[in-house]
């Protein structure tokens, strides 16, 4: 089997694993007990939170752990219209987002909360014009995805962050889900980012484990109240077997980041090299390495409903997805190639092939074989 | 840059007259303690400055440590470049741009020990500091307080060129001042009023109450890295855990409750006097402050006192609260003692102690208990450990969840 469709889950590694089932028998006490058993727990958490922040080059303080991808999002964009309601009632975030951020916003608005949501040009990404005149006195949030799920369009962060530089009130969040171990580290050291959701599972942890990091002195209020765990911000026993393998994970994860970052190009060039060849094929990613992230490649083959490629390919062992898992099940067209202004006739054909660090340029070769035959199928019947 | 030396001016010490040898030489032993896992280096400590010679050691690694190191006025690293006037020119502009900010000035400072040097001191400060005026834009020259001083030493073996002084710790180098014990609890206070005394040079021995199952092991373990944390401006010391259980249970069934606090640093002090002069030191350290809690008054400081004619030294004792915290951080002790861990001094605290002891009462109720019984049990019973900087105590685990994480 071929497996490319890491940006919807990844196999969990095999090290992390060992830990989840060590720590889960030998280390399975509260990290809130007094008793040295409780306490042994409660040292591994915290030295789970230092290799994090030590990663990621932040302070041990700043990293909060979360069940995943879609809490932090709900968390960081609820928490802070809760802190800072007084301040103002206006978010600013993009037409692209994932659904954790777009239906939390949208939640919002039904509570009287005002939002902008940036569009978005022909390569998918967000104009820094645009973000400047969106802000407002009463703005308190500004939302942006680090790179786009569907697409692996990378938004201009940095320029953003500048352009925030002015206005230090507002809370300036990037979900990262998709741009860890990425090579996209020169953008997540940023200083005037204030907040980051990370999901584990993207970067083969378990499920259900994840973290947001949130600047030393910036405040949201908790969404998980009770025994006061994670500095009384996110209540709930510590999922202490899932943490550990997590901080396992992400250290392997980034300790060959560029090695696996650049065969994660290589692969990506070489289907794309090959896809571009074919006339009824249009791609929506590009090889940029500054403006597209090197794990995703989002094409169309015009007049083929994207399941359809999805289920040929699987006939074939190879697994890709439709534009997002999210919403592949769900009869909905992609939301970014929307806001691209793709027709939906072209959207409707839109499938992703997502990579991670251990495939192959081996795998690459089979996938353009399968493709071909394909190809040459679908233009019969489309003939 | 890659430097290849660290030239270290000393401190107060130069003044000391006779002593000055065997401060220089203590000092000399500290820096060579402080950065003895370097094993590249070459320490060399001459009668005017102390030079750390770096054969390829990491220069920033080693300026963070001697940042620590007490009898330090202040240190430069410097480059050495063969004896050329030319190469000299190009280091000396590319040091000063590293640092030049518009509106700056500077002086070059030339010391000439190779009088065969074909330049006079004057020469080598005109042909440097014309040489940087033409190549630096918009730097001017400043005889007195200039921004930047770039010093050019000629030696038999090469030029050496330093632009940038490090503050030092400034202080005595420690062990020159003699050796004294400290007692230590979990606070904030107690590991700032220790590093106050070691900045006088003081060698302190660390001693610390200790009452299981009152206090939780932990508090043990914060208070032995407190330790850890201040040793780096030392070196080892040594760690003395007092049992202390024993005593509070007693002081607490026969004492009336306005004196529990009184008795209980009475027999502390008592206890402390004792060791202090089976370790032949000459003094006890304390991290009180005059007013901060109620055995923190002068009345009590005196019915405390009574029990002890050793010098207690309290470095602390007029500062505020707030100049106490920021030296707990600077020092890095601060993150440490806030850490919520019962210690000794906030378990059988009395709901209203007496902020006015009298010594003659202290006395008095002090005869309930038998006094020297329970000091002389206290002293034999004493654990001692030697605390090296940057020990662990309190993630003790790191090691074995290495594998895990």
């Amino acid at each position: 089997m071929i497996y490319f469709d890491n940006s919807a889950t990844t196999k969990v590694n095999s090290e992390s694993l060992d830990t989840y089932v060590k720590v889960s028998e030998s280390i399975w006490g509260n990290p809130s007990s007094l008793h040295d058993f409780g306490e042994k727990s409660f040292q591994l958490l915290q030295q789970s939170r230092k290799q994090i922040a030590n990663l990621l080059n932040v302070r041990t303080n700043e990293i909060y752990f979360t069940s995943g991808g879609t809490e932090g999002d709900n968390w960081v964009i609820k928490g802070t219209a809760l802190a800072k309601q007084q301040y103002g009632k206006h978010i600013i975030t993009t037409s692209i987002e994932h659904p954790a951020v777009i239906n939390t916003c949208k939640q919002l608005e039904k509570q009287g909360y005002d939002v902008t949501y940036l569009p978005v040009d022909k390569s998918g990404r967000i104009s820094l014009s645009a973000l400047k005149s969106a802000i407002r006195k009463d703005t308190i949030l500004v939302s942006i995805m680090l790179v786009n799920n569907e697409i692996g369009s990378i938004q201009p962060i940095v320029e953003a962050a500048e352009v925030l530089k002015n206005f230090p009130s507002i809370h300036f969040h990037v979900d990262a889900v998709q741009g860890i171990g990425k090579g996209l580290n020169y953008i997540l050291k940023n200083n005037r980012i204030d907040f980051l959701t990370f999901s584990g599972h993207k970067f083969h942890a378990p499920r259900g484990i994840g973290f947001i990091y949130k600047k030393f002195g910036r405040h949201i209020e908790s969404l998980m109240d009770g025994g006061g765990q994670e500095s009384n911000l996110r209540s709930g026993t510590e999922n202490l077997p899932a943490i550990a393998s997590m901080a396992k994970s992400l250290r392997l994860l980034m300790e060959d980041e560029s090695s696996s970052v650049n065969n994660q190009i290589s692969i990506k060039k070489i289907i794309y090299n090959h896809l571009d060849k074919f006339e009824n094929v249009t791609i929506f990613s590009k090889l940029d390495e500054k403006e597209f992230a090197p794990h995703i490649l989002c094409f169309a083959i015009s007049g083929v409903r994207g399941e359809t490629i999805v289920h040929a390919f699987e006939d074939n062992g190879i697994y890709i997805s439709t534009t997002s898992a999210c919403s592949s099940k769900k009869k909905e067209t992609s939301g970014t190639l929307n806001a691209m202004e793709v027709p939906q006739s072209l959207s409707d054909s839109a499938v992703r092939v997502s990579l991670d660090e251990n495939n192959t340029i081996e795998e690459a070769r089979q996938f353009n074989q399968v493709f071909d035959v394909l190809y040459a199928k679908f233009s019969k019947i489309n003939g | 840059m890659k430097y290849s030396e660290i030239m270290v001016r000393y401190g107060e010490l130069s003044t000391k007259g006779k002593n000055r040898k065997d401060f220089i030489q203590q000092l000399g032993n500290n820096v060579r303690h402080a950065l003895k896992d370097f094993s590249s280096l070459h320490i060399l400590a001459q009668h005017d400055r102390l030079h750390v010679k770096l054969n390829g050691e990491d220069s920033d690694k080693v300026i963070e440590r001697l940042k620590g190191v007490f009898g330090i006025e202040n240190f430069s690293p410097a480059i050495r470049i063969e004896k050329d006037i030319d190469k000299a020119k190009e280091f000396a502009v590319s040091m000063i741009q590293e640092q030049f900010k518009p509106g700056m000035t500077f002086k070059i400072k030339t010391r000439r020990q190779d009088k065969n040097f074909p330049l006079h001191t004057r020469e080598i400060n005109d042909a440097l500091g014309g040489y940087v005026l033409n190549n630096v834009n918009g730097i001017k020259v400043k005889m007195k307080n200039p921004d930047i001083v770039l010093e050019a030493d000629v030696r038999m073996n090469g030029i050496f060129l330093s632009s940038s002084t490090i503050e030092g710790a400034g202080g005595l180098p420690v062990g020159t001042g003699g050796k004294a014990t400290m007692m230590l609890s979990g606070g904030i206070d107690s590991p700032v009023a220790a590093y106050l005394g070691m900045k006088r040079g003081v060698k302190i021995d660390m001693i610390h109450f200790y009452s299981p199952p009152y206090t939780s092991p932990q508090a043990l373990a914060k208070t032995k890295e407190l330790t850890a944390k201040i040793a780096r401006f030392s070196g080892n010391v040594q760690f003395i855990e007092v049992p202390f259980t024993e005593i509070q249970e007693e002081i607490k069934a026969k004492v009336p409750e306005g004196y529990l606090m009184t008795i209980q640093r009475r027999m502390m002090l008592k206890i402390a006097d004792v060791i202090t002069r089976q370790r032949n030191c000459k003094g006890i350290f304390t991290g009180e402050s005059l007013g901060q809690v109620a055995s923190q008054t002068l009345e009590s400081m005196m019915a405390i006192n009574d029990v002890t004619n050793l010098p207690v030294l309290r470095p602390l004792v007029s500062m505020d609260k707030t100049e106490i915290i920021k030296i707990a951080e600077k020092i890095g002790t601060y993150d440490l003692s806030i850490l919520p861990f019962e210690d000794c001094c906030t378990i059988f605290t009395p709901p209203a102690p007496k902020t006015k002891p009298d010594t003659s009462k202290a006395r008095m109720f002090e005869g309930n208990i038998d006094v020297d019984d329970l000091v002389e049990k206290a002293v034999k019973n004493i654990k001692v450990t030697n605390i090296g900087p940057g020990d662990e105590f309190l993630n003790s685990q790191e090691d074995v969840f290495a594998e895990l994480l």
